[in-house]
C-alpha cells in the first residue's frame, strides 16, 4: 500500500463520500446525485463501462472504496460532455470522472497498464517539460511505451501515416531535437510547483 | 469595418508543422480578407487539455491556464481571447468560470502565478474562433467577401463535442447545432442537413490509447457522412479533424471499408471561396486531398 493510501485510509476510516468530497476535484458534488440514470446512457464508450457515473456515484455513498478507486471505469470517459449537458441536478459528471481516476492514480490504487492512464500521465509530462505540447515525442512515447519490439511494429504498422503526416508538413521530424518551447520555462515550472504545493497542501497529500 | 483586433491563442497543435498547421494556415488567410488582427499571446503555453487530468491535478491546471490570461492582460490589454482549437478554448474557459466562481481558487491561483511574477485581474474574455466569426460578423458580413462559391459541393457539418458540450455557442442546441451547416450555406455549399453523427464524439484523445474503441466511433461518423450523400466532413476541432481523416486508411484496412473522405476546418472553406490559393487554404495539409475545393481555389 503506497504511503498515501494508508494515510487516506487512517484519515477518514470508513467515511469514503468524505474522503471524495474533500479530495476529489468536484467530489463535493457527488451527494445531489439522484440515481436517476440518465448519465449511465451517454457515454459514447458505454458498453466497456464496468461501473457507469450513476453507479460509481452510489458505490461511492455506499463506501465501496477499493472497488471504485481500482475501477477501470473513469478511465473510459472521453471528456465528451454528454453527461453534463443532459443531468438533472448539473452535476459535473466530466470532471467527477477525471478527479477519481486522477485520485486513483496519486494513491497507487488504478489499474496497472490502464492504456488510458499511461498516455495521460505521458502527455502531462510532455507539455509540463517545454510548456507546449511536442507531438512527435509524444507519439514516440506511446508506440514505444510496451518496449522496442512492440513499439517498431505499432510504429511500423502505422508508417504510412507517420509519413503522410511529414509530408503534408503536419508532424515536424526535428521535434526530436527540441521543439517548441516556452521562454519563460523557469516561470512555468515554478507556477506548476507552487500550485502542487498548495493543493497537496490543502487535501492534507504531504508525504 | 473597422480592423478588430484579438489576443490569440493557437494552441499546441496550430503551431508550425504541427498536425493542425494547415488549421493556423487557413485561418491566417481567412482573417486577412474579414480584416481581423490576431496577435498570439506571447509565450503562451499549452492548456493541459482534458486529458491531462491524471497527472496534472486540479490547481496547476487551472495555473498554467491562468497563465496565458495574465500574459493577454498584460501584453494585449482590452483583447479578448481567441482559441481556434474546441479542446485550448474549453480548458481556458472552464478555468476561468471556476476562477470567476471561487474566490478561494482565485487567491492559491494567483498565490502560482506570483512564482512567475504574473497575477491574474479577471478582466479578460476566452472566446472560440466560430463565436467571434457568428456574433462579431454574423452570415451577412460573413458572405460578402465571397468570390468563388462553393456550388455543388456536398457538405456533413461535424461539430464534434467541445465546440458543442458543455458550453456550445449561442442560440444552438447541444443535439442539433445548425452553424456549420449555416456558414457552408453562407460560403454557397450545400449542407447535408439530414446527417445524423453531427455531435458524435470520436473518442478524443482516447484515440491513442483506446485505438479500437474510438475508431468504431470514427466508423460511425465516416460511414453516416457517405450514406447521407456528403462529399466532404467539416468539422470546427483539430481533433476531430485529425482523428477522423487519419484512422480512415487504419480502418479500411482492419474492416475492409474503403473511406477516403476529406476532413476539412470551416476556415479552409472559407479561405477557398474568399478568392484563397490551395495554399493559402492549407489543401496541400490534408492525407485525403479535397480535390473538387483544389479545382475551385485553381478557378
Ligand atoms: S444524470 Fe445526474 S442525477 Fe442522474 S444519475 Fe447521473 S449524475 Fe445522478
Ligand atoms: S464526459 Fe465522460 S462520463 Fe460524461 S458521458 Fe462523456 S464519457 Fe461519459
Ligand atoms: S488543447 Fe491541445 S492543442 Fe490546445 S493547447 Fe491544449 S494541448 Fe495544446
Ligand atoms: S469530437 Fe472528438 S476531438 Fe472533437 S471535441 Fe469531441 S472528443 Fe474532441
Amino acid at each position: 500500500m503506497s504511503a498515501h493510501n494508508s494515510q487516506a485510509v487512517e484519515r477518514y476510516r470508513n467515511d469514503f463520500l468524505r474522503e471524495v468530497e474533500e479530495r476529489v476535484e468536484e467530489g463535493q458534488w457527488v451527494k445531489m446525485c439522484m440515481q436517476c440514470g440518465v448519465c449511465a446512457g451517454s457515454c459514447p464508450f458505454g458498453p466497456h463501462w464496468q461501473h457507469s457515473p450513476q453507479k460509481l456515484f452510489m458505490m461511492i455513498r455506499a463506501g465501496k472504496r477499493q472497488e471504485v478507486l481500482s475501477s477501470d471505469s473513469m478511465w473510459m470517459c472521453t471528456s465528451c460532455y454528454n453527461c453534463v449537458v443532459r443531468c438533472p441536478r448539473q452535476l459535473p459528471i466530466t470532471h467527477i470522472m477525471h478527479g477519481l481516476a486522477s485520485y486513483a492514480h496519486r494513491l497507487g490504487l488504478a489499474p496497472k497498464s490502464q492504456p488510458t492512464r499511461e498516455f495521460a500521465t505521458m502527455f502531462w509530462n510532455n507539455l509540463a517539460k517545454k510548456g507546449r505540447v511536442n507531438e512527435l515525442k509524444l507519439t514516440l512515447a506511446l508506440y514505444f511505451k510496451d518496449g522496442l519490439v512492440s513499439g517498431i511494429k505499432t510504429a511500423l504498422g502505422m508508417q504510412s501515416i507517420g509519413l503522410g503526416m511529414v509530408k503534408a508538413k503536419r508532424l515536424n521530424p526535428m521535434e526530436i531535437l527540441g521543439g517548441h518551447g516556452l521562454k519563460d520555462l523557469k516561470g512555468f515550472h515554478a507556477i506548476i510547483a507552487k500550485a502542487r504545493e498548495i493543493e497537496d497542501k490543502k487535501k492534507g497529500l504531504v508525504s | 469595418m473597422a480592423k478588430k483586433e484579438y489576443a490569440f491563442y493557437p494552441g499546441c497543435s496550430s503551431q508550425l508543422k504541427a498536425s493542425a498547421s494547415n488549421y493556423l494556415t487557413s485561418v491566417n488567410s481567412m482573417c486577412k480578407t474579414l480584416d481581423v488582427k490576431l496577435t498570439e499571446i506571447p509565450d503562451w503555453n499549452c492548456c493541459g487539455a482534458s486529458i491531462g487530468y491524471a497527472e496534472g491535478g486540479e490547481l496547476p491546471r487551472i495555473a498554467i491556464n491562468a497563465r496565458n490570461f495574465a500574459l493577454a492582460e498584460t501584453h494585449l490589454p482590452g483583447q479578448d481571447i481567441v482559441a481556434t482549437c474546441a479542446a485550448c478554448w474549453l480548458g481556458a474557459r472552464e478555468s476561468k468560470d471556476r476562477l470567476d466562481e471561487n474566490s478561494v481558487l482565485m487567491k492559491e491561483t494567483n498565490e502560482a502565478l506570483a512564482a512567475a511574477g504574473l497575477h491574474y485581474k479577471a478582466e479578460v474574455k476566452v472566446r472560440h474562433m466560430v463565436e467571434v466569426l457568428i456574433e462579431d460578423f454574423g452570415y451577412d458580413e460573413l458572405k460578402k467577401p465571397v468570390k468563388k462559391p462553393l456550388e455543388g459541393v456536398k457538405f456533413a457539418g461535424y461539430v464534434g463535442c467541445q465546440t458543442n458540450r458543455p458550453f456550445g455557442i449561442a442560440g444552438e442546441s447541444f443535439e442539433n447545432p445548425k452553424y456549420l451547416d449555416k456558414m457552408v450555406e453562407t460560403l454557397g455549399g450545400e449542407p447535408v442537413e439530414s446527417y445524423d453523427q453531427k455531435v458524435t464524439c470520436c473518442g478524443g484523445a482516447l484515440a491513442f490509447s483506446e485505438p479500437d474503441k474510438s475508431q468504431k466511433q470514427i466508423r460511425d461518423i465516416v460511414e453516416s457522412a457517405y450514406d447521407h450523400g456528403a462529399e466532404m466532413i467539416v468539422t470546427p476541432c483539430p481533433l476531430c479533424q485529425a482523428n477522423v481523416e487519419v484512422y480512415q486508411s487504419e480502418i479500411n484496412k482492419k474492416q475492409g471499408t474503403k473511406f477516403n473522405m476529406p476532413v476539412l476546418y470551416y476556415s479552409q472553406l472559407m479561405s477557398v471561396a474568399y478568392g484563397g490559393s490551395m495554399k493559402d487554404a492549407g489543401l496541400d495539409g490534408q492525407l485525403i486531398r479535397a480535390t473538387r475545393l483544389e479545382e475551385i481555389a485553381k478557378k
